[in-house]
């Protein structure tokens, strides 16, 4: 019996030692936000936060992680879509298909928590994650504009939520 | 709704209600047994377009999937255009391929690819809400009595001008609903140029579900009783299965099922994928590795090789005696280029969920093209059409993976057929994704100019030696030997990827030669490496006669107005008549395709260790209209770091018969450390409808190709990069 604190509740199951956190998140506990991608830590899809550092669950055995620790996903990173890069990506229009979107979200908060104020190299060594439909520059605009307190037009990109009144 | 429906637990938890005029189909992912749902009032379909609530919300139906390309919101905002909707209370949903099939193609093509989702079917969308408008607006006046002539619409909202009196589409959409649909000669669509939704820098409807994690994609489907396929086709090309040890593995925890799945893969089903998968790598199988056991990429490149010079090329644009010219010229000027094997590579492999009875065969699935991806489920099934349903799920990419072949598809209606009644979810791993992909097709080109003595070009040939997608997906569409797509970017003067440039003298031909793996679209698809194999080529001409790259294009292109127009606007841009910063060298490509206009120019530096740099790159699209240009610019963005990934490193290489590269570490792509700054300059000059998905791509690799060439002298002609060394 295996059991482990994500998102801030206790949950018990039964799996073998050796399976990935990520198919244990998945299939065990229905966060099916947390992505497969390549299942050898090359994509990050699966990242998610343990005890704050991004982790790439994919590879991680269960067994390797306590009840002790504290696991956050993308369900759990806010309640209600409100945690500050949440908030930038949507502002943005960051994701096109989305899949690796959580992954990314997740990096780009335990980085912006780590440095509040990433220059674009502490972006690009933090931010390994890979996108094949390529918003990387959206992505790194995005968390600029959490830096800059959430400062939208900071990224001067124009996106109307409202049809115009012409 | 009929009885097959409602003899369906998963189907009838899938539909929320059903109108008089038929289903109405939920777009979010049903859990079975959404009670609330099912219980729901009857929501009015004013046409099969456009479903308004009696609360105002507007639920747009879209027929072409999702994947990234935006083509949902920008489809709703044609329809939500013409409808004069309110945007705030727009929803969408996909009819099922089954309903369409049902409703007499009602929607149209649901195939996604080609860039062609709002090119292709913008017209009946827009008039599909132009209809539902006069329909609700009718309705109302009806209500009035007085003339439909005197009143107007605006979001949402129609008004009796004479009297000031005000209703709103909620309310009268249930005797719309009962009218008589407009005769489609009766339909006038607006002028663009009095849009305020479409062409308008709208955000998309679907972002924030793919920010908290909400978003189902295909992988996420779960329902009652579901069970997990993992599965392994015989890594070699055209090889089988021989045998397999099922009792290795079935006392294995969670394993159900041990099964072969056509004549070349071997299936583990248990109760989690992880238990499938791990059981599955543990089973011995013993695969017959058939006539391709020995085959080398070394192989295939001497086959295409062979074709730059045979006698057996089909002609795709002919003018003038090109050999002639040729032969006669002062001076010649050839090179041979080549562009490898690439996989897709979306981010979601391959999956599909599937539940087969005899009577019933559902399939859940990530899918360019619903339509085929029904005929491919209801072959596997053993029964017709009518009996199947595809339910498509968000993709989490597609590129063209997911669009002609339904491998996949196949494979999860044999194993669910094995196993009546239960649902059985099968997942790739991304080593099987990688492994059996629908790869870009392997061609060489050889190209040649003849110069006359001032440096003019008198006669153009390009022979192009390679695989045919469509010998490999549709062989029933090669006419006279002749496949189309081979020839993309390359043809006459017209509307569809026409070359650019005018010769006196051109020949553009082809020697088909089909190694034995399977091809596929691959986002771009022929444009990718006919645009470098024709960029980078005039860059030598450029050089050899020492004229300036841009110089030589614009005298070239005096004749295409658009393809110049783009050209000149990258080159403005970017200061092509200024030097550079130092050690910072440009480089042009332009193409037209998939009915748009693209050119770009990109700015690398190359350090003394060979390492690239990629600094700018400004690109510009003329797609005739815009629908959407905050979208365009992230399909342009995205189209550098998908055609950049391929230029940089995209390469499958084949030996004993199966490809090498099994995962991201032998396959790598594009990061973020890598990415470029982006401008783009979108330029819709109006008149036509073209796409955005793609084009961009074919200019990435050869603008870059170009600038390492103007920093290197280096010409690079095989892709990709990473097999070249640019040390000084």
């Amino acid at each position: 019996m295996a059991k482990l604190n994500v998102n801030g509740v206790v949950r018990e199951f039964e799996v073998e030692d050796d399976t990935p956190l990520l198919w244990v998140l998945r299939e065990q506990l229905g966060l099916t936000g947390t992505k497969y991608g390549c299942g050898i830590a090359q994509c990050g899809a699966c990242t998610v936060h343990i005890d704050g550092e991004p982790t790439r669950t994919c590879v991680r055995p269960v067994s390797t992680v306590t009840a002790a620790q504290k696991i956050v996903t993308i369900e759990g990173l806010s309640k209600d879509g409100s945690h500050p890069v949440q908030k930038a990506w949507a502002a943005l229009d960051v994701p096109q298909c989305g899949f690796c979107q959580s992954g990314m979200i997740m990096a780009a908060a335990a980085l912006l928590k780590q440095k509040p104020k990433p220059t674009d190299a502490d972006i690009d060594s933090a931010m390994t994650n890979i996108c094949r439909c390529g918003t990387y520059n959206r992505v790194r605009a995005a968390i600029h504009v959490v830096a800059k307190g959430g400062d939208v037009k900071s990224a001067g990109l124009a996106i109307q939520t409202e049809g115009s009144k012409a | 709704m009929s009885p097959r429906d409602m003899a369906s637990p998963s189907r009838r938890g899938f539909l929320k209600t059903s109108g008089a005029a038929g289903l109405m189909l939920a777009f979010h992912i049903p859990f079975a047994g959404d009670a609330a749902a099912q219980g729901a009032p009857a929501a009015p379909e004013v046409n099969a377009w456009v479903v308004v609530k009696p609360d105002d919300t507007i639920v747009i139906r879209i027929a072409r999937s999702e994947m990234g390309q935006g083509t949902l919101t920008g489809l709703a905002q044609l329809v939500a255009e013409e409808l004069d909707a309110d945007w705030t209370k727009v929803t969408t949903e996909y009819p099922t391929p089954g309903q369409n099939l049902a409703r007499n193609r009602v929607w149209g093509s649901h195939a996604r690819g080609g860039s062609r989702g709002i090119r292709e079917s913008n017209e009946y969308v827009r008039k599909g809400g132009a209809a539902a408008r006069m329909m609700l607006v009718q309705a109302a006046a009806a209500e009035w009595k007085v003339p439909a002539s005197e009143c107007v619409a605006a979001n949402s909202v129609i008004t009796h001008t004479p009297s000031g009196r005000k209703t709103s589409y909620g309310k009268v959409a249930i005797a719309a609903g009962k009218l008589t649909a407009p005769a489609a000669a009766d339909v006038a669509l607006k002028d663009p140029k009095q849009w305020k939704l479409a062409g308008k820098r709208m955000a998309r409807l679907d972002t924030v579900k793919k920010t908290d994690g909400s978003q189902i994609y295909g992988m996420d489907l779960t329902m009652p009783g579901m069970l997990n396929a993992a599965i392994k086709d015989c890594p070699v090309f055209g090889g089988k299965v021989k045998s397999f040890d099922a009792a290795a593995i079935e006392k294995r925890p969670g394993v159900k099922k041990v099964l072969q799945v056509g004549d070349s893969a071997v299936a583990v089903v248990a109760d989690t994928w992880w238990r499938a998968r791990t059981a599955l790598d543990a089973l011995p199988i013993v695969w017959d590795e058939g006539p391709n056991a020995k085959l080398s990429s070394a192989d295939v490149a001497a086959t295409l090789k062979a074709g730059l010079d045979a006698n057996d090329a089909v002609v795709g644009n002919q003018s003038g005696d090109a050999r002639a010219a040729i032969a006669a010229s002062v001076r010649k000027v050839e090179a041979v280029y080549s562009f490898p094997y690439q996989n897709h590579a979306t981010m979601e492999v391959m999956n599909a969920t599937a539940k087969w009875t005899p009577e019933l065969c559902e399939v859940w699935t990530p899918t360019q093209n619903g339509e085929a991806a029904l005929a491919t489920a209801a072959e596997a099934a053993g029964l017709p059409p009518a009996k199947c349903d595809v339910y498509k799920l968000h993709l989490g990419g597609g590129f063209g993976r997911r669009g002609a072949v339904h491998d996949w598809v196949r494979q999860v209606v044999e194993i669910a057929k094995a196993m009546p009644g239960t649902p059985v979810k099968l997942i790739w791993t991304r080593e099987e994704d990688m492994l059996h992909g629908r790869y870009h097709p392997v061609t060489q080109c050889k190209l040649t100019a003849g110069l006359d003595a001032k440096g003019e070009v008198t006669g153009f040939h390009m022979r192009i030696s390679g695989q045919s997608i469509l010998a490999s997906v549709a062989p029933q569409s090669i006419k006279d030997g002749k496949d189309p797509v081979v020839f993309q970017g390359l043809n006459t003067p017209g509307p569809e990827a026409s070359i650019g440039y005018a010769f006196p003298a051109i020949l553009v031909d082809h020697a088909m030669r089909n190694p034995p793996v399977p091809v596929g679209f691959w986002r771009g698809v022929n444009l990718n490496q006919n645009t470098v194999y024709l960029e980078c080529f005039i860059d030598e001409i450029a050089h050899a006669t020492k004229q300036d790259p841009l110089a030589l294009r614009r005298k070239l292109m005096a004749n295409s107005p658009k393809h110049l127009a783009v050209l000149n606007a990258v080159a403005a841009r970017a200061g092509w008549d200024k030097k550079p910063a130092k050690g910072i060298y440009r480089g042009l490509a332009v193409t037209m395709g998939f009915g748009s206009y693209v050119a770009a120019c990109a700015e690398v530096s190359v350090g003394k260790d060979g390492k690239v740099k990629i600094h700018r790159i400004v690109a510009a699209t003329d797609s005739g209209y815009a629908v959407n240009p905050q979208q365009i610019e992230a399909q342009v963005e995205g189209s550098f770091v998908y055609g950049l990934s391929a230029a940089l490193y995209g390469e499958c290489t084949l030996k004993n018969g199966r490809m090498e590269q099994d995962n991201f570490s032998s396959y790598p792509v594009l990061h973020m450390d890598e990415m470029p700054k982006v401008e783009t300059i979108v330029m819709p000059s109006g008149g036509f409808w073209g796409g955005v998905g793609e084009p961009t791509i074919a200019v990435a690799a050869p603008a870059v190709l170009n600038a390492i060439f103007a920093a290197t002298g280096k010409r690079i002609r095989d892709l990709p990069l990473k097999n070249h060394s640019l040390k000084a």
